[in-house]
């Protein structure tokens, strides 16, 4: 099965952190999808749903973030977290 | 010990991470040594740690659900959420399997990330190195069957770092905290600030006695160890200020209301979204004065209508419905800006400034207000025109942001027509109120008052003309009895609005909105629950009380206008 691709240029003033982060795995594991991401088109890639992982990647502001993913809501699943992103990570506040 | 007593008094230099004076013993507190765990078998250590992770997590949901402050609870999410995480414990339940000791396990897995963290460029992650000392001793405690340390209150804590929990965890009243590591950055000094803590960073903790007397000075990053007697008289003298000032912040809950019961609608003056992060907009009536200069000064060059738009909108939508009223660039006179205003101006406040500048460059100014057109759609903007003289300046602004609006319109862009209104800073325009075609007015008192008075606000040599004069008072009186009658609302956004001073004399002439700096909300927010009213309103008030209060106006506003003259000799 084929992965499913999205990427999103994040604007948020200090980058990929702790705050953002949460915000972004928390609804990366509110799918089913097995989703990954990346700061290039062709990875290293890390599990979207790992805090630990996410935060190691210390993206810092502007950077583009890439996501792929593999799963029956594969398409729901980017959608949402392209517009968290896009969004700068404002859920509703 | 007897010569310690009289030991001359010890000064310490540290960073400051977040403003206010403390005063009271030392507390020095020792790092958390946990007892050494016995190696029972694999699978108890396994179950053990797994035990310890679950009690921590309910301790932090528990706190969590307790703080009740955006940055707090953030704080403590993350923890969760690495708590959550299989990847964190995992390297440790590798080592148990291994044959290692739950609690060693738990800390060599966590001091690989801790490292990671330490190691990093970027001050903000950094930073989160303590976070994650304060989950891994979170869970040592709990693997070593310890109850959590417990901070008194009224004391200068010292200690090599401070976990987010434990500080919120304390009754912080009349405390302060110093610490070794840690940084501006850190989550603690965040916390530390928002919850107005005194604190300091990099100081050598060890050589501190627990028990001796000290004073910390959080702004001057400054630690005094048994200070002498005229060093604490002065400290005691600020401290007294401050817990007065704070007795005005406890108070922020709920509308600003003066004695007689009048609501007045107390705003703040904003320069930039950091300022933002720090507040709680339910603390606040809204922006009264958003600058727009910031985005324009130390650039290359000019932002773009999208960058502009970004940060509208992000300002509007931090204050959730409340007003935000953003200023057009108001650069010229004190604000230069690169490529932009002219040089060699005789006579910068009288020359080419605020809209006289936006109108000789309208390529600048359409994007602005594009942008603004823009924003509009995400909530309660308001766009304010500077430096106003003459009607047709403030008409030439509207045509343009109606063309601005078609314009978006016919791209398909979504946009709104925000309110327009003007800033009341020349006499020119504040002597002729009646003919501008404005939706509001919010006066700007700092330019006013060296108009008014001929004299510059920065010589200091005039610093007695330069200040609110009866002829100032009589001007703003016009403005807002004019704009009380036509239905239109006033503020009032200088300096003078932000002078708890001067509170009184500005409500005595019919303002009743008044945006100030964040730092000047609480003592402005006090000075206005003092007032009990000009004469027109005190029928409700006891005879006796009211010739006091009369008298009060007239020492705090010596130059009233006719207007309020006339209530008070009522």
């Amino acid at each position: 099965m084929d992965k499913l691709r999205a990427s999103v240029l994040m604007r948020h003033e200090v980058g990929l952190h702790a705050r953002p982060s949460v915000k972004l795995t928390k609804l990366a594991k509110a799918f089913e999808s097995r989703i990954d991401l990346g700061l290039s088109p062709d990875g290293p890639w890390v599990d979207a749903k790992s805090i630990v992982k996410v935060m190691a990647t210390r993206a810092p502001k502007d950077s583009t973030i890439y996501f792929r993913a593999e799963g029956t809501d594969a398409k729901a699943a980017l959608d949402a977290l392209v517009t968290l992103v896009d969004g700068d990570f404002q859920d509703g506040r | 010990m007897d010569d310690r007593t009289h030991r001359a008094a010890h000064r310490i230099e540290g960073r400051s991470a977040a403003p206010g004076i403390a005063l009271g013993p030392l507390v020095r507190l020792a790092a958390a040594k946990h007892d050494i765990r016995q190696y029972r078998s694999a699978a108890e250590e396994h179950k053990a740690l797994v035990d310890a992770l679950a009690a921590s997590h309910v301790d932090l949901s528990a706190l969590v659900s307790e703080v009740g402050d955006a940055e707090a609870e953030a704080i403590l999410s993350f923890q969760i959420a690495l708590l959550e995480d299989d990847n964190l414990a995992a390297p440790a339940f590798a080592l148990i399997t291994g044959g290692e000791v739950a609690n060693r396990a738990w800390s060599d897995a966590i001091a690989r990330e801790i490292a990671s963290y330490d190691g990093a460029d970027d001050p903000y992650f950094r930073a989160r190195a303590s976070d994650l000392r304060d989950l891994r001793d979170r869970v040592l405690r709990h693997l070593a069957g310890e109850a959590d340390q417990i901070v008194p209150s009224g004391v200068i804590v010292a200690a090599e770092d401070m976990p987010p929990s434990m500080f919120l965890a304390t009754d912080w009243r009349d405390g302060g905290l110093v610490l070794r590591r840690g940084s501006p950055s850190s989550h603690v000094a965040i916390l530390a600030r928002s919850r107005g803590v005194p604190m300091i960073v990099g100081v050598d903790v060890d050589h501190l006695e627990n028990g001796r007397d000290a004073l910390l000075d959080g702004e001057a990053g400054l630690l005094i160890v048994d200070p002498d007697t005229d060093t604490r008289a002065a400290y005691c003298q600020r401290h007294a200020e401050q817990s007065e000032f704070r007795q005005a912040f406890a108070s922020f809950s709920g509308p600003a209301l003066t004695a007689s019961g009048e609501l007045v609608r107390v705003m703040i003056n904003v320069t930039g979204l950091a300022e933002l992060e720090q507040l709680d907009p339910a603390h606040v009536d809204g922006i009264g004065l958003m600058r727009t200069e910031f985005l324009f000064q130390g650039c290359e060059t000019l932002p773009s209508e999208e960058e502009q738009y970004q940060i509208y909108r992000r300002m509007i939508e931090w204050a959730a419905g409340r007003p935000v009223t953003i200023r057009t660039l108001d650069a010229g006179g004190d604000k230069p800006i690169k490529g932009l205003t002219q040089t060699g101006d005789i006579n910068p406040f009288l020359g080419v400034r605020g809209v006289r500048l936006s109108l000789r460059h309208l390529d600048v100014f359409r994007v602005q207000l594009r942008a603004l057109a823009r924003a509009a759609v995400a909530g309660n903007l308001k766009v304010m025109i500077p430096m106003v003289t003459v009607p047709e300046e403030l008409d030439r602004c509207r045509t343009l942001l109606e063309q601005a609006l078609e314009d978006l319109r016919r791209e398909g862009q979504e946009a709104q027509m925000p309110p327009l209104g003007m800033m009341v800073e020349v006499p020119a325009a504040a002597l002729t109120i009646e003919d501008f075609n404005a939706d509001f007015f919010s006066i700007g008192s700092n330019d006013l008052i060296q108009y008014v008075a001929a004299a510059s606000r920065d010589e200091p040599q005039l610093a007695d003309l330069a200040r609110p004069s009866r002829a100032v008072f009589g001007l703003i009186g016009h403005v807002v009895n004019y704009a009380d009658s036509s239905g239109r609302e006033t503020s009032l956004c200088g300096d003078l609005a932000g002078d708890p001073e001067q509170v009184a004399a500005l409500l005595d002439q019919g303002l009743r909105i008044l945006s100030v700096a964040p730092r000047a909300l609480g003592p402005v927010r006090a000075a206005i629950a003092r007032y009990s009213g000009s004469g027109a309103f005190s029928s409700e008030v006891e005879p006796g009380s009211r010739q006091e209060n009369v008298s009060n106006q007239e020492s705090r506003a010596p130059f009233r206008s006719d207007r309020t003259g006339k209530g008070s000799s009522a």
